[in-house]
């Protein structure tokens, strides 16, 4: 699956990105030097704690990070071999919603409450697509049913309110995907939503993604909608990538502390009753006071004093895979795991 | 929908009910009357004439009794007779409110235009310059006196530059066709309706300021952004319509206000509404006629204010929901 994925064009290409908080408490790197690529059809989950700058490197993408406080200080987005930070606020605008699109984590406050849905809908096809009124209308009757939502030619005249959570998502996936966007971003699209809703949403998306071959971003904390849906996974921790990993692999053998955390932080169903969940202690280190050395040294058990000392870099320990820990690549050179690609 | 429409109007009639009893005891509870006027300007000296009048208007029957017979009739849309223009009190502010309404109305349309494209102007610029420059002049136009504001621009651009006449509504003597004439009265207008309408453009501006900062920072604004609409369209189409629930709020309760400042404006351009006919009335002590104002700038005040909250019906479909 992984090796069927590498063949496939990369779409999107996220070059050592770095995006800074222009604050009065100084300059703080908020995303610092993230690199990641997204091929056609590949599903990449983008998973860490708040505040970890993955919505930051999605509003980035799209180039509609709130400035200020937050720039882009350094690194490229290419997308389709196109440098979008050349690209004028016209241009960009003919990428947002046509090539790039973006489903947004709270479906009940993404929707403008004043204009009916259709209306929403119609919009978005009209401004990228030069078709009649009536045409729009029936493209977004199309959209509607593609998304299952029951009844679609009526609840076209329906107002965000009158809609619950999970329908609202719809909606906001129905005009993400309304011009055929070759990349799909969705900052924690079921977040939101009841548990039995996230599932039904997670599972349209990849359909409409088997469907149409769009690339696809998820941001999430949920080590359980990473895998249900992702074929690669990216972990952030305090701005930086510190693990990259197809997604098998990564649950079957984290490397980074970081992520083995994250993982025996997950309940799952087959864990022994009265068994805790394992908590990563301690709490992110503010921005404005990272230490020296690796970010995650103070909630390490294995952290030593290489790792106080010196930042680790993103090295390729296994095959597809990358991760920023010394401790991991001891670990793999004492099992006489040779460390490479 | 018929129903809350129905229901808003019916809210009107005791409220207009209740704007009659007070203004006619607080009527009755001022001092001197029309008799004591007619006397004092030598129209009657002979006592027993001046029974017979009080006799003839109802003067003398029991306070009680007037106010009942006077609610009688406003029901049947008789506001009494005026003693002074001797007419019916109705036919002379029909006569005048015309004035007082286009007035008004102007005045609403230039604080609503100059206001919201103001606070358009100051939130888009947020903290610039324009911004400033936009706060400053609103603060201005709030703290001058509106009589203030007509005078100086009496003095700047009747006096000085000439391009607006001083006062009255039409030029006298001059006879256009319907055109002509509607040209003429826009023509006065000019200066009454700004002196009017700024002091509310200067609240507008502030309130579309702060009200179109605070839906930049919600949610659907960004989706509108991720859609690929421009700045414009998505400031325009998706901020604006969702700004505009606390202006139209503000117009509501500011009617009443804009009748009341319409009457200074009325005085200092000349203006023929019924600013002047109260004021004359109020003079005379020709009670009826100045009930009859009241009476009717109330239910104007509250039909307006009515239309307002069915205009927030059509505005916020939330609304309509509850």
């Amino acid at each position: 699956m992984v090796v069927s994925m590498s063949k496939r064009p990369v779409i999107l290409d996220i070059d050592s990105l770095r995006v800074s908080l222009f604050t009065r408490r100084g300059v703080l790197p908020a995303v610092d030097g993230l690199s990641l690529t997204v091929a056609a059809g590949e599903t990449v989950a983008i998973v860490g704690e708040s505040g970890c700058g993955k919505s930051l490197t999605a509003l980035a993408v799209m180039r509609l990070l709130p400035d200020p406080p937050a720039r882009v200080v350094g690194g490229a987005v290419r997308f389709m071999g196109r440098d979008l930070a050349a690209l004028s606020e016209r241009e960009m605008q003919r990428v947002r919603g046509k090539d790039i699109s973006m489903v947004f984590q709270d479906p009940m406050t993404s929707l403008n409450p004043v204009a009916t849905v259709g209306d929403q809908l119609i919009e978005a096809i009209r401004w990228h697509d030069k078709v009649s009124r009536q045409e729009a209308r029936t493209r977004a009757v199309e959209l509607l049913r593609r998304v299952r939502i029951p009844d679609a030619e009526r609840r076209l005249n329906d107002f965000p309110h009158q809609m619950s959570g999970g329908m609202s998502q719809r909606v906001m996936i129905a005009m993400a995907i309304a011009c055929g966007p070759k990349l799909l971003i969705a900052d924690e699209p079921t977040t939101a939503l009841d548990v039995t809703i996230q599932a039904q949403i997670l599972e349209l998306m990849k359909e409409l993604q088997a469907n149409s071959g769009m690339g696809l971003i998820i941001i999430t904390h949920d080590l359980g909608v990473v895998a249900e849906t992702a074929d690669r996974v990216v972990v952030m921790y305090a701005g930086r990538k510190v693990e990259d990993a197809p997604v098998e692999a990564l649950f079957e053998r984290p490397l980074h502390r970081y992520t083995r955390g994250l993982l025996g932080a997950t309940p799952s169903a087959n864990r022994r009753r009265g068994n805790r969940l394992a908590e990563i202690a301690g709490s992110v280190p503010a921005l404005s006071e990272l230490p020296r050395g690796c970010t995650f040294q103070n909630r390490c058990a294995d952290a030593s004093d290489r790792c106080r000392a010196e930042k680790p870099a993103l090295t390729p320990l296994l095959p597809g895979r990358t991760a920023a820990c010394f401790a991991a690549e001891e670990e793999l050179s004492r099992h006489g795991i040779a460390v490479g690609p | 929908m018929r129903r809350i429409v129905l229901r808003r109007l019916a809210q009107i009639i005791p409220l207009v009910l209740a704007v009659i009893v007070l203004n006619f005891v607080l009527i009755h509870l001022a001092p001197g009357s029309l008799f004591d006027v007619m006397t004092s300007e030598q129209q009657i000296t002979d006592p027993a004439m001046l029974d017979q009048l009080r006799h003839t208007y109802g003067v003398d029957q029991p306070t009680g009794v007037q106010l009942a017979k006077y609610i009688w009739s406003v029901m049947r849309l008789d506001l009494g007779f005026s003693y002074r223009q001797n007419a019916p009190v109705l036919d002379v502010i029909m006569d005048q409110l015309p004035a007082t309404l286009i007035l008004m109305l102007a005045a609403i349309a230039v604080a609503l235009v100059i206001g919201m494209t103001a606070g358009v102007l100051a939130s888009v610029r947020v903290n610039t310059i324009w911004d400033n420059l936009i706060s400053l002049a609103a603060v201005f136009f709030f703290a001058a006196p509106s009589f203030w504001l007509g005078i100086m621009m009496v003095v700047l651009f009747s006096v000085k530059l000439g391009w607006f006449p001083v006062g009255g509504m039409r030029t006298i003597g001059v006879n256009n066709g319907v055109i002509g004439d509607a040209l003429d009265v826009m023509h006065h207008l000019v200066l009454p309706a700004t002196a009017l309408g700024l002091f509310y453009a200067a609240t507008y501006a502030r309130v579309m300021r702060a009200s179109m900062l605070e839906v930049f920072r919600l949610d659907f604004v960004r989706t509108a952004r991720a859609k690929g609409l421009s700045r414009a369209r998505v400031v325009l189409v998706h901020v604006m319509r969702n700004a505009l629930l606390p202006i139209v709020t503000l117009l509501g309760l500011q009617l009443g206000t804009i009748l009341g400042g319409s009457v200074v404006i009325e005085s200092v351009f000349s203006w023929p509404g019924i600013g002047s006919l109260l004021f004359d009335s109020v003079m005379s002590r020709n009670f009826p006629m100045v009930l009859g104002v009241l009476v009717l700038g109330s239910l104007l005040v509250a039909v307006a204010n009515a239309a307002v909250d069915l205009a927030y019906l059509r505005l916020d479909p939330r609304i309509r929901a509850r």
